[in-house]
């Protein structure tokens, strides 16, 4: 009787999960399978969940309308760069943060800490004056130096310091005995122990420059210089209304890999962020 | 380490050249503490702190870029501010969306993560699937789902195989809104999940056991141990969740422009398109400072309610 019941509960559960599920996976397969759809086929009545007659033809279009190899070598080269400096800056200062008891760490910790408050989106219009005065509008600059140094990178140092503060001291003694400085010891004995921190920082620092929207359409004008994001929305008709197909193309282009790569890597991404200062 | 390990340390030090007397280890650490947070506190200055500055000093001029003048003003932009026709609808539109995005994702987020903590093979790939979508590229997320949600699209479709009729989502009013919503919540659940999980992982099994004895049933149980325990958790989850509701542009962007009307257009929607449409600076800064202060209310006075209802502290 009480298996009868659990086995029960756990067909319902089951089916809960599954209906949940369906919201979170279905726009991406709709994605995919529509971009493989010729043009006539996008709009058919009843809706196809399977393309009829795949085809590659929207996907060459891409090329066609915009300059998108380019624009993939943008946001790749940026969210590479973004993502390597701000390891840097944030597992450094973290590390200061975190185990240096140099004169007023806790106050300039604070004051770092304000970043927080303060979303790239509250200081747009100064920081759009800012890079206009050194010529900066319409180059990569403010998509490079603002994630790498300013607010976002808060957040990761953040992270590290959290994840710093946890280390044992016997393992910095032992360092230091064998003459290590303090660049030794950051770099020999506490970046190896932090990987699961140093990942979680790697990943969002990553989707944070590969999802950045409001700044390329802020800072950015030619076409040869915007990154995906921005290139997705481009691809209008004349009228200004979207060509389906050839947008859902790009689309598909741009999340496919980064969304591969997650579900491949997803117990070291998830459990990475679990795992962090983050979790209270 | 070795015996000879620390015979040689010694020697190493002592063959370096003599060092002047007030540069001691002490300093020394000091130094490497300055150059090791510096290039975040040089950021902090240049990239946070400045144009903090800067915005508040803007926010009392008139500046339009394209006129070309900029004119000390004092208070006049404030005046305009609280006159603005607009502004009471984009505040309104501010907080529904916020409102609806932090109770949505907040509720979804901890029903997922109590249904991904029961004892179930397979949980994993659920958990994969629900936190698929925070890897996915967000404009073009945004993008499936317009496409998904116009009068002729695939929500639609599959809504009139089964015989019912769906509304023309974006372009109502209320349903544009709830899009939006709806939209930014699948986006991001899956983190304020993840998180969830992680808390609820947490919470010592004993406490469970000694209160099933006692005769607890499972709602007393979730309400008197497992809220008490996850709280530091929502407080961080929701901290995060409303600083992040207050930041979204692309998904309005992309799916509503700000419309129908002004129905979705959120304070940074309206700044952006005060600023960098209508190219007024001097107004863009001084919605800046609106947007700011918002920000900065709504954390103190999640912070404060923190003594009242987060009972566990690490």
């Amino acid at each position: 009787m009480r298996t009868e019941r659990s086995r029960r509960a756990k067909l319902a559960l089951y089916g809960l999960l599954c209906v949940l599920a369906v919201p979170f996976v279905f726009p991406t397969w709709w994605m995919v399978t529509s971009s493989l759809k010729p043009a006539n086929e996008i709009f058919a009545f009843p809706p196809t969940l399977w393309p009829a007659d795949a085809t590659l033809h929207a996907y060459g279009r891409v090329f066609d309308f915009a300059p998108f190899g380019v624009q993939y070598f943008n946001s790749m080269y940026i969210a590479l760069v973004v993502t390597v400096g701000t390891l840097a800056v944030s597992s450094m200062a973290g590390y200061a943060f975190a185990r240096i008891k140099f004169p007023g760490h806790n106050l300039l910790f604070l004051v770092v800490l304000v970043g927080l408050l303060i979303p790239s989106e509250v200081t747009i219009v100064p920081l759009f004056q800012m890079f206009n005065r050194f010529g900066m509008v319409d180059t990569h600059w403010p998509l490079l130096l603002v994630p790498i140094f300013g607010a976002p990178s808060v957040l990761a140092t953040l992270i590290m310091r959290q994840f710093f503060i946890a280390l044992p001291a016997e393992i910095e003694e032992a360092g230091r005995m064998d003459g290590l400085g303090r660049f030794g010891l950051y770099w020999r004995m506490a970046l190896p122990l932090s990987r699961p921190a140093l990942g979680a920082v790697a990943i969002f620092s990553f989707l944070h420059s590969w999802n950045l929207y409001l700044e390329p359409v802020v800072f950015l004008s030619t076409p040869e210089k915007f990154t995906l994001p921005q290139a997705l929305t481009q691809f209008t008709d004349a009228y200004g209304g979207p060509m389906w197909d050839v947008q859902l193309s790009a689309a598909t282009m741009t999340a496919l890999p980064v969304l591969i790569v997650f579900i491949v890597a997803q117990r070291q991404f998830v459990e990475g962020l679990a795992h962090t200062g983050l979790k209270g | 380490m070795t015996e000879a390990d620390t015979e040689t340390a010694p020697g190493r030090e002592a063959s370096r050249p003599a060092r002047p007397s007030w540069w001691t280890a002490r300093r020394r650490d000091n130094l490497a503490g300055f150059l090791f947070a510096g290039p975040q506190l040089a950021g902090t200055l240049v990239f946070v702190l400045l144009p903090l500055g800067l915005m508040f000093w803007y926010s009392f001029h008139e500046w339009n870029v394209l006129a070309g003048g900029f004119r000390f003003t004092g208070a006049e932009n404030y005046e305009r501010l609280v006159q603005d026709p607009a502004l009471p609808g984009v505040l309104g539109a501010t907080a529904a969306f916020s409102v609806g995005l932090v109770a949505l994702n907040l509720s979804l987020a901890l029903v997922l993560a109590i249904l991904l903590d029961q004892k179930l093979r397979g949980t994993i790939l659920f958990r994969t699937i629900f936190f698929s979508p925070v890897a996915v590229t967000l404009v073009a997320w945004t993008i499936v789902w317009r496409f998904l949600l116009q009068d002729d699209g695939g929500i639609n479709g599959l809504l009139s195989v089964v015989g019912a009729e769906g509304p023309n989502w974006l372009r109502g009013e209320t349903t544009a809104m709830a899009a939006v919503i709806v939209v930014q919540v699948l986006k991001n659940v899956g983190l304020n999940m993840v998180l969830f999980l992680a808390a609820l992982q947490g919470v010592p099994k004993e406490l469970y056991e000694a209160s099933t004895i006692d005769g607890a049933g499972a709602w007393t149980r979730f309400r008197r141990i497992t809220m008490p325990m996850i709280s530091p958790t929502i407080l961080l989850t929701s901290i995060i969740t409303v600083v992040g509701s207050l930041q979204v542009f692309a998904q309005i962007d992309v799916l509503t422009k700000g419309g129908p009307g002004t129905s979705t257009t959120v304070l940074v929607y309206y700044l952006y398109q005060n600023a960098f449409q209508f190219h007024d600076f001097g107004y863009g800064a001084t919605l800046s400072v609106l947007l700011f202060a918002i920000v900065l209310v709504l954390t103190v006075i999640q912070w404060q309610m923190r003594r009242k209802w987060v009972v566990h502290e690490d």
